[in-house]
C-alpha cells in the first residue's frame, strides 16, 4: 500500500494507556484531522509515527515496508515530516537561511566541509520557489526571530515542505496564531502539493472543518470514529464530547 | 574582489597586525608566538562550543594529547615539523572521536563536568606514564628539524613565529570555508535548535561527534605546535586551568565568529602578560574582575562593545533631552 | 576482610566530606538552575578563616569552627545578593563563565591575605586521640566526622521535610513560578538556601581539612570532585547527593587501597561510564 499504514499501535507509560490499539491510514492526497480532548493522546500519536517514541505494541508501515525500527532522523528522510507545536525554528537564523538548511540535508550534504553553503544555484532556486508560495519573499532576510507569530508559522510549513515529505503532520499549525492572521495559515495548508498526505491535529473546529475531508475523533488514547465532518458533526458521541456538559 | 574583500578583509588585517607586532616587539617572539597557539586552542574552541554549542570545559585533554604526541614523535620517529603537526591533528581527532561517543550522549553541566573528568584521565595517564612522558618532570628532549626543510629554529623564536603564523592562518581559512559550507550552517542549526535537526533528518549524536572530532584535530595541532616551538610539553598541557583561560578567551571575544576568538586570546594575552609582569602573584584579581565585567557588561564579547557603547550612548542622550 | 574494614571506614568519613561541602551546591543548581564552579570557594573560605582564627589567633578548635562558618555565611549572602541574583538568570556558560571569574577572585583574595602555601587548621588533642575499632586504630577525628555528617544530613531531612522552610523550599525547587504565584517569597528562600549551603560548605572544608587540604587553589583543585557529587546525585537532590557522596567516597577510597596506581583513572573511567548511562544522576528526574 502507498503512504502511512498503521495497525495496532499501542503505548503505555507504566500504568497509563495514551495510545490503544489504533489502526489509521494516510494516503497521498489525503486531508485527515485527527481531534479529540485534551490528554486524548494526539502528541503522542504524532510522536509515535515520527519515531520520537517507541510504542508498546503495533506495527507502522510506510510504503509496505515496516519503518518500527527506524529513528526519527531516517524517518524524515523517508518522507515524513511533521510540524511542531511550538515553533522550534531557527531563531538566530533568516527565514532563507531556515530553509536553506533542510533542502542541503536532504540533498545529503550536510557534511560537506568546503563549498559555500549558498553557492548552488538549484538550492537558491528551490529556496526562492518556497518563499514565493508562502509569500515570504519580502522577508526573505530577516532574523526570524524578528518575524510576527503567524510568519514564524508560516516559515514553519515552509521549513518542512522543504524536506519534501510524502506524509506531513501538521501538529496545531496554528496555534498562538492571532485569528486576524489565522486565515494565512488555512490558505497556505489549502495551496499544499496535491499529492502529498496530510494530518492535521487541530482544536480549532473551524479550521478542521475547512481542511479535512476525513476526521477522526481521539478519546483516552482509542479511536472514538472516523468518518467524513459530516458524519462527525452530526454524531451524538461526539456532540456529547465536545457541546456536552456546561455549553449552551 | 568587493565579495573577496568583504569576506577575508578582516582575515587580512588580522594578518597584518600580527606581522606589524612582531616588528614592534622583536624580542617578544616566543611571547607572541604562544599568543598565536592559544589563537588555533581557541580557534577549535569557538568551533565546538561557538558554532555547534557544546558545552566544555575540557578542550585541553586534545590540547596535550596533540602535544604528547607531535613531541613522542619528534623524538622517537621523526622530528619534522609538518609531520608533527599532523601526528597531533590525528591524536586530538581521535581522542575527541572516542572520548565524544560517550560525551556527546549528554549535555548541560553532565557534558561540562565529564569533559573535565576525560582532560583529568588524560593528566593522570601522563603523570603516571612517567617513562614515557617524563611525568611531572614534563617531556624533555623535543629537538625539531628545520621547517620544510628549509628554516631551522632559531633562538630569538623567528621562525616559530612564522611557522606558528603560517599554522594560524591556515587553521583560520579551513574554518572560515568550513563555517561557511552547509556542515557549518548544520553545527549553528543544531546549536540553536537539534529538535529541529531531528526533524529534518539530521542525526544529531553523529553531527555533534564530528564537530567535536574535527574541533579536537585543530587543538591537536595548537598542542604540537607548543610542543614543538617550546620543544617541552608539560603536565599542565592537560590542565583545567588551560582549558578556562581558552574559555575566557573565548566568551571575551564573544562566540559563533572567527575575529571575535582571535581578539579575545590576544587581549587575554596581553592583560594576563601585564598583570603577571606587574604582580605574578596578583594577576588572578584582573582575570577574575575581567571575566566578570564581561560577563555582566558584555555578554556577546569584545567584538559588540562599539554596538554596546551606541546603544549606550544614545540612551545617554534620550535620558538628556 | 580487615581492607574492607578500612575501606568502608576511611570512605564514609571521606563521604561524608563531600557531602557537607557538595550539598549546597547541588540544592543551588536544582533551585536556581545556576552552575556554580565557585561553591568550593565557600569551604575554602571557611577553612581560611579556621585557620586564621586558631593557627595565628590561638581560637581554641571548635568555637574557631563555629566562627569561621558563621563568617562564611556572612560573606556568602551579600554574595547572593550582588551577583549570584543576577547570574541565575544567564545561559549555562555565562554562568561557567561568572562563576569562574569568581573562584579566581576568591582564590586570589585568600592568596593576598594568607599565600599560597598549605593552611592547616590545628586539631584539639581530643581529635587527635585513636580509638581502637579492633581492625585498626582510628583518629577520632574520623568518627566526628561521620557524626557530623549524619547529623547533617538528618538536619537537613528535619529542615525539609519538617519545616515551612523546608515545603516552601521544596516547593520552589519543584515549580518556581507557581511557588511565587502561590505567595512564596523565592527571593527570600534562595538566599537562605544558599547561605546555608555556604555553610555547610565551610563546615566540610574545615573538617575535611585533614583529607581535602586547604590552600589558596582548593576551590579550582576539588572543583571536579564536587560537580561529580552533584551530577551523580542528580541536581537539587539531598538525598541523591549523601548516596552519591557516600558512594564516591567509598568509590575513590577503595580505588587508592586497591590500585594505588590508577586510582584517579579507575574512578573517572567508573563516573563516566555511570553518567553516559545515567545522565540525569541517580536520583534525578529526567528531563530536569
Amino acid at each position: 500500500m502507498q503512504g502511512l499504514e498503521v495497525r495496532g499501535l499501542t503505548k503505555r507509560f507504566g500504568g497509563l494507556t495514551v495510545a490503544d490499539d489504533i489502526d489509521f491510514n494516510l494516503k497521498p492526497g489525503d486531508r485527515k484531522a485527527l481531534i479529540g480532548p485534551n490528554g486524548a493522546g494526539k502528541s503522542t500519536f504524532s510522536n509515535l509515527v515520527t519515531g520520537i517514541l517507541a510504542p508498546t505494541a503495533g506495527t507502522i508501515r510506510f510504503d509496505g515496508s515496516d519503518i518500527g525500527p527506524m529513528n526519527e532522523a531516517q524517518r524524515v528522510r523517508l518522507g515524513i515530516a511533521k510540524t511542531f507545536q511550538i515553533t522550534t525554528l531557527f531563531q538566530e537564523m533568516t527565514v532563507r537561511e531556515n530553509l536553506r538548511l533542510p533542502i542541503l540535508e536532504r540533498q545529503g550534504r550536510g557534511y560537506q566541509l568546503f563549498r559555500r553553503a549558498d553557492a548552488t544555484a538549484e538550492t537558491e532556486a528551490e529556496i526562492k520557489d518556497l518563499l514565493d508560495q508562502f509569500d515570504l519573499g519580502a522577508l526573505a532576510d530577516r532574523t526570524v526571530s524578528d518575524l510576527a507569530y503567524g510568519q514564524q508559522r508560516l516559515v514553519e510549513l515552509a521549513l518542512t515542505l522543504a524536506l519534501k515529505p510524502r506524509v506531513l503532520i501538521l501538529d496545531e499549525p496554528a496555534a498562538g496564531v492571532p485569528t486576524s492572521e489565522s486565515h494565512l495559515i488555512v490558505d497556505a495548508i489549502e495551496e499544499l502539493p496535491k499529492d502529498l498526505g496530510v494530518l492535521i491535529i487541530e482544536h480549532d473546529m473551524d479550521i478542521v472543518f475547512r481542511l479535512a475531508k476525513q476526521i477522526i475523533v481521539l478519546v483516552q488514547g482509542r479511536i472514538l470514529i472516523e468518518g467524513s465532518p459530516d458524519q462527525i458533526a452530526t454524531n451524538a458521541e461526539v456532540r456529547e464530547l465536545y457541546l456536552g456538559a456546561g455549553h449552551d | 574582489m568587493k565579495a573577496f574583500t568583504k569576506s577575508w578583509g578582516p582575515a587580512l588585517a588580522l594578518l597584518i597586525f600580527a606581522i606589524g607586532l612582531s616588528f614592534l616587539m622583536p624580542f617578544n617572539l616566543a611571547f607572541l608566538t604562544r599568543i598565536l597557539i592559544m589563537v588555533i586552542l581557541v580557534l577549535s574552541l569557538d568551533l565546538v562550543l561557538g558554532y555547534a554549542g557544546l558545552a566544555t570545559l575540557g578542550q585541553a585533554a586534545m590540547y596535550g594529547a596533540g602535544a604528547y604526541s607531535a613531541g613522542l614523535f619528534a623524538i622517537h620517529v621523526w622530528a619534522d615539523p609538518v609531520a608533527g603537526l599532523l601526528v597531533g591533528a590525528i591524536a586530538g581527532a581521535v581522542l575527541a572521536f572516542v572520548s565524544g561517543l560517550v560525551l556527546m550522549r549528554t549535555h548541560g553541566l553532565t557534558l561540562i563536568m565529564l569533559t573535565i573528568a576525560v582532560a583529568a584521565i588524560c593528566h593522570e595517564i601522563a603523570n603516571k606514564a612517567r617513562d614515557l612522558t617524563g611525568g611531572a618532570d614534563g617531556l624533555r628532549g623535543i629537538r625539531m628539524d628545520p621547517v620544510l626543510g628549509l628554516f631551522a629554529f632559531d633562538f630569538v623564536g623567528k621562525t616559530g613565529f612564522w611557522y606558528a603564523l603560517a599554522a594560524v592562518s591556515i587553521v583560520f581559512v579551513f574554518l572560515a570555508l568550513l563555517t561557511r559550507a552547509p556542515f557549518g550552517l548544520s553545527l549553528r542549526g543544531i546549536h540553536e535548535s537539534p529538535d529541529r535537526m531531528a526533524a529534518i533528518g539530521v542525526s544529531v549524536y553523529w553531527r555533534r561527534v564530528t564537530a567535536y572530532t574535527v574541533g579536537g584535530a585543530i587543538a591537536g595541532i595548537a598542542g604540537a605546535l607548543a610542543a614543538q616551538v617550546t620543544q617541552i610539553v608539560s603536565l599542565e598541557s592537560f590542565s583545567f586551568t588551560l582549558s578556562a583561560e581558552a574559555l575566557i578567551m573565548l566568551i571575551l571575544g564573544g562566540t559563533g565568529r572567527l575575529y571575535g576568538p582571535v581578539l579575545g586570546t590576544f587581549i587575554f594575552m596581553f592583560v594576563h602578560h601585564w598583570a603577571a609582569a606587574n604582580d605574578p602573584f596578583n594577576w588572578l584579581f584582573v582575570i577574575g574582575a575581567m571575566v566578570l565585567a564581561v560577563v555582566f557588561f558584555l555578554p556577546k564579547g569584545i567584538i559588540s562593545a562599539p554596538k554596546v557603547l551606541t546603544r549606550l550612548g544614545k540612551g545617554g542622550r534620550h535620558a538628556g533631552s | 576482610m580487615t581492607l574492607v574494614l578500612n575501606i568502608f571506614v576511611d570512605g564514609i568519613a571521606y563521604g561524608m566530606i563531600l557531602f557537607m561541602i557538595s550539598v549546597g551546591l547541588s540544592v543551588t543548581m536544582g533551585l536556581m538552575q545556576v552552575v556554580n564552579l565557585a561553591h568550593g570557594g565557600f569551604a575554602l573560605l571557611g577553612g581560611t578563616f579556621a585557620h586564621w582564627l586558631a593557627q595565628e589567633n590561638g581560637v581554641p578548635f571548635w568555637p574557631a569552627t563555629v566562627l569561621a562558618v558563621v563568617a562564611t555565611v556572612v560573606i556568602s549572602l551579600p554574595l547572593e545578593r550582588i551577583i549570584f541574583r543576577r547570574i541565575y538568570g544567564f545561559g549555562d556558560l555565562q554562568q561557567v563563565l561568572a562563576t569562574i571569574g569568581l573562584t579566581f577572585l576568591m582564590i586570589a583574595s585568600i592568596n593576598l591575605w594568607q599565600g599560597s602555601s598549605l593552611l592547616s587548621i590545628p586539631l584539639p588533642e581530643t581529635l587527635k586521640q585513636s580509638v581502637d575499632l579492633g581492625f585498626r586504630t582510628l583518629p577520632v577525628h574520623r568518627l566526628v566526622v561521620i557524626a557530623v555528617g549524619f547529623a547533617s544530613i538528618l538536619g537537613l531531612w528535619v529542615l525539609m521535610d519538617r519545616t515551612l522552610f523546608g515545603i516552601r523550599l521544596r516547593a520552589a525547587v519543584d515549580n518556581r513560578g507557581t511557588a511565587s504565584s502561590l505567595g512564596i517569597d523565592t527571593d527570600w528562600i534562595f538566599m537562605a538556601a544558599f547561605g546555608l549551603g555556604a555553610g555547610l560548605a565551610a563546615l566540610g572544608g574545615i573538617l575535611g581539612a585533614e583529607i581535602l587540604p586547604i590552600d589558596a587553589y582548593y576551590p579550582v583543585r576539588y572543583m571536579v570532585l564536587f560537580l561529580i557529587v552533584v551530577a551523580v546525585g542528580g541536581m537539587g537532590s539531598i538525598f541523591g547527593s549523601f548516596i552519591a557522596a557516600l558512594g564516591i567516597g567509598l568509590l575513590e577510597t577503595a580505588t587508592r587501597y586497591i590500585v594505588p596506581d590508577f586510582a584517579t583513572i579507575v574512578f573517572f573511567i567508573f563516573v563516566i561510564i555511570l553518567l553516559a548511562l545515567r545522565p540525569q544522576g541517580l536520583l534525578g528526574r529526567v528531563g530536569a
